[in-house]
């Protein structure tokens, strides 16, 4: 917030096109896991810079990350930005569910007083919106119509000097490795979130196994398990979304087990410390959990459909489960010799 | 980006031609680029991309289009075989009969 617009229909706070260093720092922190289901602006109407009746209105979510990404590419302008209520979930997200939606839409239009606001009738929305919104309700429902604009906020200041045209690359969602490395560091931590209890039950578990002390055990399996267990989530969530393009396969089951079997076979030049049983339960389960975190980096990837999804998951997850038990009934046996 | 092909001939996508008045609105919210215009009617030209997020279906005027929109993420698929309501990530499948989960429910999130 810099300011404040006096209009018809009272004051309209004014934002900067330019990010605070808290702004950066709080979306570093989002990017990492920390309050992103809580990083949200108040829906309704905003301005940037001094709008008037003829200014273009754009359409956002009221996600912080959303609005944060919008920002920066309306410098020097003049614009209104109705901010829809998503509960703080992402544009393409949120009209996938139906909260950046035809409804939100026309009510958030009405309440905000953007109506009274405007000399012309013409909104412009993020073209993400399009699961969400039915552009061609809007005119009978509210006298607006419906412009989509670019996919990426980048592209926005060429749009609207273009007199809203957006070439065919702007309307071509694509998975740079940029994005897919801005997304890695998430999984990994959802990931570990996710499984560190089970690793930890399953080490003080293999320390009933027969061979020295309790204690003993627990170290020996901790310290041994950390090598297949860690390597696998990395190879699932950091190793497949970089290598994604370049990974065989087209199942991201499949392009995770891949990753996971380079591991593995990297590591078999190291001179591995354990029995052979339990050194090829290692790698094994190295392969399973990397096909494991690799088939879920589907939800952040911005290409797949559900009827794929389910599909690949229909083979995956048994075949995960199976050698996950595998993969552990060497380890187990192993402790026998 | 001609290597990022989600597996082939797994989508819901239908387009019924003789339905479709040209408007493009098809095209232009497509982010896969899966149509293109022939002879003044829409044409699914890549089906493979399609990833049925249902923006061409929901933006179509004439209801031309069908496609089962919904969320291709595994975590979602798993959360509904297991019957959670709820996940680290906004995802929660539609129910069959097509009803949104409430904000309440799914909807949180960021992941995607």
């Amino acid at each position: 917030m810099v300011g404040a617009l006096d209009t018809v229909i009272g004051v309209v706070p004014v934002v900067s096109a330019f990010l605070s260093a808290t702004d950066r720092w709080q979306s570093l922190k989002v990017r990492l896991g920390f309050g992103r289901m809580n990083y949200q602006l108040d829906p309704g109407l905003y301005a940037v810079g001094a709008p008037d009746a003829k200014a273009q209105a754009l359409v956002t979510a009221n996600y912080k990350l959303s609005f944060d990404s919008l920002r920066p590419h309306l410098a020097g302008r003049d614009l209104w930005l109705l901010v829809l209520d998503t509960n703080g979930v992402n544009v393409w997200c949120a009209a996938g569910k139906g909260a950046f939606g035809t409804d939100e839409l026309v009510t958030r239009l009405r309440s905000s007083g953007l109506e009274q606001l405007l000399a012309h009738r013409q909104l412009i929305l993020p073209q993400l919106a399009g699961p969400g919104i039915a552009a061609h309700l809007l005119p009978k429902l509210t006298g607006f119509s419906v412009r989509y604009g670019p996919i990426l906020a980048v592209d926005l200041p060429v749009y609207l000097d273009a007199h809203c045209q957006a070439t065919a690359a702007m309307r071509l969602k694509k998975f740079p490795f940029s994005e897919r490395a801005l997304l890695s560091p998430l999984e990994l931590l959802l990931a570990l979130k996710g499984s560190l209890p089970f690793f930890i039950l399953l080490v003080l578990l293999f320390g009933f196994a027969p061979g020295n002390g309790y204690q003993q055990n627990v170290i020996a399996h901790a310290l041994a398990g950390l090598f297949p267990y860690g390597a696998g989530v990395l190879a699932g969530t950091v190793l497949t979304p970089l290598l994604l393009p370049y990974l065989p396969g087209r199942a991201f089951a499949v392009k995770g087990a891949v990753a996971g079997l380079v591991v593995a076979v990297g590591l078999l030049f190291f001179s591995l410390p354990q029995h052979w049983l339990q050194n090829s339960g290692g790698l094994l389960l190295i392969v399973v959990l990397s096909s494991y975190w690799g088939m879920k980096f589907t939800g952040a990837s911005t290409y797949t459909s559900l009827s794929g999804v389910k599909k690949e998951m229909r083979y995956a997850v048994p075949l995960q489960i199976a050698g996950g038990l595998v993969g552990l009934g060497c380890w187990l046996a192993a402790c026998f010799f | 980006m001609s290597k990022l092909v989600y597996l082939q001939e797994v989508v819901t996508l239908s387009l019924d031609r003789q339905r479709c008045m040209g408007c493009t609105m098809c095209v232009i919210v497509c982010p896969q680029a899966v149509f293109s215009m022939v002879d003044g009617r829409a044409k699914i030209a890549s089906r493979d991309h399609c990833m049925e997020c249902g923006a061409c279906a929901k933006n179509c005027p004439v209801e031309a289009i069908s496609v089962k929109a919904g969320v291709g993420c595994a975590e979602a698929v798993l959360n509904r075989m297991l019957g959670r309501k709820s996940g680290s990530c906004c995802c929660l499948l539609e129910d069959e009969e097509g009803s949104l989960p409430g904000p309440e429910v799914g909807g949180r999130g960021g992941c995607c």
